[in-house]
């Protein structure tokens, strides 16, 4: 079975965000990259389900240099091959121009599923799977927690408010996860040596067949960057007994916060 | 840090690390957060090896990682190794330790002297982090005078009999050792001086006991053992290498253990640093951060400076030995200052924490005292000194 996988290199969540002084990005020199924690559960998966079906499992990602270290970490995980869309038309491109661009990839690429993370934790729009699914006429299952494949089939399973639904639907298939559908593995030591040797393809806009200047062109832009506001200071109730407090907090809730 | 691959016209100092590098350095430093660090204190606090762990440790690869593929090794380059152990070291001394001296006391001597049976034989379980291997060399009358020591080994027929003791051997008697390398004296040199040979012994061989020592101040989630042996016959196959390699044989891998010895304390540095640094942009005294009073800011610029400093020095050492060059010295100054740095960090660390530090709730609390190894332990720092001094021609 011949697998993909969308992957996004962003800022590790541990890093410290500070906006940039245009007011439109974040300040990107001294923060360190990873693999989008959602895409790490899709590298997971596809290799799981490459240790039994058989097949290879291929990273695609568009982005820039430094998302070689993302690829090259999911090939020492155990994916077989990346390819990485590096053009500096990517820099601007809003969720629909790359979803465009990793469709136009895919168009020639033969493959039986495809997985993405459901979101990128840093731009939170949740909307690249579902685009390529659209671009490239398949079947979109989101937020998978559990799959199974049999006879040319995907059977998953998602989470409703208050149940699981289990959709089914036919190969070729593109699937988005969520958080608990495995627990992805480390990169070996010996899989990092052996990452060294597997093939990446870089590729430009141009030699996938598209006009950099209409694929990256945003049909959406940033206007604005903000921290949220800054939590008031908490207020701490005082009182003799347990009585009078609860007196004094339902008081507050009432006339200060106005929420009953 | 590697040089230049020409040399031709000059040397080009480039203090990059390769991508394999840097992404063993995430990786590990990813486990360890993960793994490591939410047990650390409690598996030092009951004095506990943990099996799990140094299995999960395997899983990930951190044995056998100089050790070629043949033997299930990860056929890395040295530094890929220190940079492994100063990652883990960041984190906790004890699981160090285990790496360490697994990798550079138990898997190296086999490694590098032994035959291909007894590489066949013992390396893939090793290497694959399912058995450890102790080192035994100290004894308790022969420290820093490997002198003293009076382990022997007798040829009786084809066997050899082996009669006396061992003292702080790591990793060699917990549920998952499979033996020990034992150094003994074979005879009389020429020059009056006693001869040395090593054997491996393993496990279960009749007249050997290993008991784990415990009331430790440091490395308390290490094993560290006493080796009994009593009449233990073993056959001529188990000899490592020829008789009377025994004193070269511990030499180099001692050389190379200083690398790893090192590699602990830049890592311990690392991690007590980091916890100060942190511990006092929080802390608040009379008004403000404690980092932004000078006594406090004056300690953590020193402690910068003094772990780039290790660093610097221990991936030279490393990329020396990584192109086959004279090592050694490096080496030797490397275990010195790395170790003597660390606990010129943690005290800083310790005291700027305040009565929190001396706390077990604190981290570096322990890191206090895992420090005092590494001035002892493979070599005490004033032997370490001897070393030095012999090379620059004292």
């Amino acid at each position: 079975m011949e697998i993909i996988v969308l992957l996004k290199q962003v800022p590790s969540t541990e890093s410290f965000i500070e906006i940039a002084e245009d007011e439109m990005s974040i300040k990107k020199d001294d923060i360190k990259f990873v693999i989008n924690p959602y895409d790490e559960f899709a590298v997971e998966e596809a290799i799981r389900l490459k240790e039994t079906h058989g097949g290879s499992v291929t990273i695609l990602s568009a982005g820039t240099d430094k998302t070689v270290e993302a690829i090259r970490t999911a090939l020492a995980m155990g994916a077989d091959k990346g390819i990485l869309i590096n053009d500096p038309a990517i820099e601007g491109c809003d969720a629909l121009g790359t979803a465009r661009i990793l469709a136009a990839v895919l168009k020639d690429t033969p493959f039986d599923l495809i997985i993405a993370g459901q979101r990128a934790v840093d731009d939170d729009n949740f909307q690249v799977g579902l685009a390529v699914a659209e671009f490239l006429s398949i079947p979109h299952i989101s937020m998978v927690i559990k799959q199974e494949i049999t006879d040319g089939k995907i059977r998953c399973q998602r989470t409703v408010e208050g149940g699981s639904v289990t959709l089914e639907a036919r190969l070729p298939v593109l699937f988005t996860t969520q958080r608990g559908l495995n627990e992805p593995r480390y990169a070996s030591l010996p899989g990092i040596m052996k990452a060294k040797k597997k093939p990446l393809d870089i590729k430009t806009l141009e030699d996938i067949g598209l006009d950099s200047e209409k694929a990256g062109k945003p049909m959406t832009k940033i206007t604005a960057m903000k921290f949220p506001p800054e939590r008031k200071e908490g207020k701490i109730i005082e009182g003799e007994s347990a009585r009078e407090k609860a007196a004094a907090l339902v008081m507050a809730l009432r006339e200060e916060a106005r929420v009953i | 840090m590697i040089f230049s691959e020409t040399f031709e016209k000059e040397i080009m100092l480039n203090f990059d690390l390769t991508k394999e590098q840097e992404m063993i350095r995430k990786e590990v430093r990813r486990f360890a957060a993960k793994e490591i660090a939410p047990v650390a204190g409690d598996l030092d606090e009951s004095e506990e090896f943990s099996v799990e762990l140094t299995t999960k440790m395997g899983e990930i690869g951190l044995f056998g990682m100089f050790v070629s593929e043949e033997y299930e090794g990860q056929d890395m380059d040295y530094l890929s190794y220190i940079i492994a152990v100063e990652e883990i070291a960041r984190v906790d001394g004890s699981q160090a330790a285990t790496i360490a001296a697994g990798n550079s006391l138990g898997i190296g001597p086999i490694y590098y002297f032994g035959t291909k049976e007894q590489k066949k034989k013992y390396l893939p379980k090793l290497c694959t982090g399912e058995a450890l291997w102790g080192f035994g060399l100290t004894e308790p009358t022969a420290g820093s005078d490997a002198g003293g020591s009076k382990t022997t080994a007798v040829l009786d027929g084809d066997e050899w009999v082996i009669n006396g003791s061992k003292i702080f051997i790591t990793n060699a008697a917990c549920e998952m050792t499979m033996g020990v390398t034992v150094q003994a004296i074979t005879g009389t040199r020429p020059s009056g001086k006693p001869e040395y040979t090593c054997f491996l012994v393993e496990q279960g061989t009749r007249g050997f006991k290993a008991v784990p020592m415990h009331k430790k101040m440091m490395w308390r989630a290490s094993n560290t053992a006493e080796l009994y042996f009593d009449d233990v016959r073993i056959s001529k196959d188990s000899l490592l290498g020829e008789v009377g390699d025994g004193f070269h044989q511990m030499l180099k891998t001692l050389d190379n253990g200083r690398l790893s010895i090192g590699a602990m304390g830049l890592g311990g540095a690392q991690g007590a640093y980091e916890a100060a640094l942190k511990y006092a942009k929080d802390r608040i005294q009379f008004g403000q951060p404690i980092c932004k009073f000078q006594a406090v800011a004056f300690k953590l610029a020193d402690c910068a400076v003094e772990i780039e400093c290790a660093r610097n020095l221990l991936y030279k050492a490393c990329c020396l030995k990584d192109q086959n060059r004279a090592f050694e010295k490096e080496a030797a100054m490397s275990k010195l200052y790395c170790s003597e740095m660390m606990g010129r960090v943690v005290n800083h660390a310790v005291q700027i924490h305040g009565g929190y530090g001396l706390m077990k709730e604190y981290d570096v609390e322990r890191f206090y005292r895992d420090q005092k190894l590494l001035d002892i332990g493979e070599g005490t720092s004033e032997i370490q000194r001897i070393v030095i001094s012999r090379y620059i021609g004292c």
